[in-house]
């Protein structure tokens, strides 16, 4: 079975973000960047369709400047095939989720897959649109949060269980489709030194938006990033017994917290 | 930083192991250290992720690679926080080697790859409650009737020894001294080989240490490694490689403790300000930063020329003799700087006090190191 994995490099979500003079995106200097977590579920789980399928090829395919080339061989020391590498700061620096969608379709296109797994989000931006606007771009299906995947010996169509709200849904989708991994599809498998020493040889793409023909704009700019506000320091009641601590508490959720 | 030693394929192993422990381990380490035992699984989880095969040929399930891919494996797994527990999971490091050296091709087959795909456990038996270091004088024997090798004895302060499923034995099979010594492979389940006890520890709690008995314990003599009598030396083509992961274990744990103070030094507050606005303290950090660093660069150095081939005899003893004392030192003053909570259970640097006691006596002990090196300069 042939798949490719949309791949986003994103900062380790141990970092401390801090946001650039501008406001309008984070400072990436001293940044931990690692492979998108979700994303990384996505090329577990192709690596097992392969592995199930005993035939077929692993692309991945990732935006990314420089930098995006350790979150690549991260995926290929995994076990991937191939991989295509966007490699173009410009645009990546101002690309939205319909112009990273439009890149990407555009490396896509002429692959040959049977399911295109993405993470369901990546954890910096956290738009969640790529996949959806990737499949328009492709015209295929899309089916979101997957937590478990059955594809069909003869590839035509998969089962594919969802996460709802407060349950499970399971769908059939013909193939090849947009899959989009959520944590519990898998246990993603560690990079072993075999692997690590034979990504170095596997091949990787590395094209930039003009050699894919890509030319649109942006739909959306980030206007302004701020952090979340500080958190404020606790209050303690005070009180003579738990009666008057009570109604002081009540009292402070009315008026101050306006809670009740 | 140390380019010329460490490469893209090293950081990419670092990272693997670091994501190991941050879902294998660190979510358990405190509790395991308290049930003093750690699941056997680790061992598989292990064993998949290809770190027990590090540096073993691949016809075993091994992975080959160069001698800093095992210096950068030694000081991440360090990151544990549990010294034990990464000794425990390592225990294969010095139990298959010696098989691997000497041993039949049946022996490497049958006794490796369970090994390091982490499904068997396998220790190596050479210390006795008699004597540790002086290995050429230990007393457990073996004599051989027919086909068997009829083996009483015991050895202690054997690592993962209550659990071992063989145990790479050296017994006594001819005279006194060092000629006499052969190595068995005693598989656990032979009749007569018994665990006697776990033994309570100062440090290494989550690692389980085993004195284990041999009454009348009749072992196959196809589970002899290499020749009769010549097993002192299999277990000495090992050593210099245990000397020098003993050592860089040492600065490793030196360097979490290092960290681990200057985080506490610039949260904590007395006297209204930080610890690290008092010179003292300043200073102290300063000396703790020289004596890893020292120690790495040392390390680095000798393993470099191992694995150049180039005598590394003395320098590998210089090298954990520096690197255990200065970790002596650097824990001590982690404990120092952290006051009344370096004491306490809860503050990582109190763990590894506890555990990097043992680097300056496991391995081969200081004073020992030291007449291996007065020895070499012919004094």
């Amino acid at each position: 079975m042939n798949t490719v994995v949309c791949m986003k490099q994103v900062p380790d979500t141990e970092t401390l973000i801090k946001i650039n003079a501008e406001g309008t995106g984070i400072v990436t200097e001293g940044v931990k960047w690692v492979m998108g977590p979700y994303d990384e579920y996505g090329v577990e789980e192709a690596l097992q369709q392969k592995e199930k399928f005993k035939a077929g090829k692993v692309t991945i395919v990732s935006l990314g400047p420089d930098r995006a080339i350790e979150a690549i061989r991260t995926g290929l020391a995994m076990g991937a095939d191939t991989a295509v590498h966007i490699n173009d700061a410009a645009f990546y620096e101002k690309a939205d989720p319909y112009a990273t969608a439009s890149a990407l379709a555009a490396a896509i296109k002429d692959l040959e897959y049977d399911v295109i797994f993405c993470g369901k989000q990546a954890i910096d931006d956290d738009s969640g649109q790529v996949p959806a606007i990737l499949g328009e771009l492709l015209g295929l299906p899309v089916i979101t949060q997957v937590i478990k995947l059955e594809v069909a010996d003869d590839k035509s169509k998969a089962t594919v269980t969802r996460e709802v709200e407060g349950g499970h849904a399971i769908i059939d989708v013909p193939l090849p489709a947009i899959l989009t991994a959520q944590k519990g599809l898998n246990e993603p498998r560690y990079a072993s030194l075999p692997g690590i020493m034979k990504a170095k040889k596997k091949p990787v793409d590395v094209k930039t938006v003009a050699d894919l023909g890509v030319s649109v704009e942006p739909m959306t700019v980030i206007k302004e990033m701020s952090l979340p506000p500080a958190r404020q320091a606790g209050k303690i009641i005070e009180g003579e017994d738990a009666a008057e601590k009570a109604k002081a508490l009540a009292k402070a959720l009315h008026e101050e917290a306006k809670l009740i | 930083m140390y380019d010329e030693y460490f490469g893209q394929s090293h950081i990419m192993l670092r990272e693997s192991v670091r994501k190991f422990i941050a879902k294998e381990i660190a979510p358990y380490v405190d509790e395991w250290e308290e049930e003093e035992t750690f699941p056997r699984e680790l061992y598989k989880k292990a064993g998949n992720a290809g770190f027990l095969g590090l540096g073993f040929p691949e016809e075993y399930g091994g992975s080959p690679c160069d001698i800093f891919h095992e210096v950068a494996y030694t000081e991440e797994i360090m990151r544990c926080g549990s010294v034990g527990l990464a000794s425990s999971l390592g225990c294969n490091a010095i139990a298959v080697p010696p098989i691997l050296a000497v041993g039949t091709k049946e022996q490497k087959q049958k006794y490796v790859p369970p090994v390091l795909a982490g499904d068997m456990i396998a220790v190596l038996g050479v210390t006795e409650p008699s004597g540790g270091s002086d290995v050429a004088n230990l007393l457990t024997r073996a004599v051989r009737k027919g086909n068997k090798y009829i083996v009483n004895g015991s050895k202690t302060f054997i690592t993962s020894g209550t659990r071992a499923d063989y145990v790479t034995t050296a017994v006594r099979t001819g005279g006194p001294g060092h000629k006499g010594i052969s190595l068995l492979i005693i598989e656990k389940g032979t009749p007569g080989f018994s665990v006697s006890k776990k033994i309570k520890k100062m440090g290494w709690l989550a690692s389980d240490t085993g004195e284990l008995f041999f009454e009348d314990c009749e072992v196959p003599v196809e589970n002899l490694v290499g020749q009769e009598n010549q097993g002192f030396y299999a277990i000495m083509l090992n050593f210099q490689k245990e000397r020098l992961y003993l050592a860089v274990e040492a600065h490793a744990v030196a360097e979490i403790a290092l960290e681990e103070s200057i985080k506490y030094a610039r949260q904590r507050n007395a006297f209204g300000r930080p610890l690290v606005g008092f010179q003292v303290t300043r200073h102290k950090l300063a000396e703790m930063a020289t004596l890893v660093e020292a120690s790495k660069q040392f390390d680095y150095r000798v393993a470099a020329k191992i694995s150049n081939g180039q005598d590394a005899f003395k320098d590998v003893c210089m090298a954990k003799n520096f690197a255990t004392t200065a970790c002596d030192k650097v824990v001590y003053d982690a404990v120092q700087i952290h006051g009344g909570y370096g004491y306490c259970r809860e503050y990582m640097v109190e763990r590894l006090y506890r555990d990097s006691r043992l680097f300056s006596i496991g391995g081969g002990t200081y004073e020992i190191m030291n007449e291996i090196i007065s020895k070499q300069m012919k004094l």
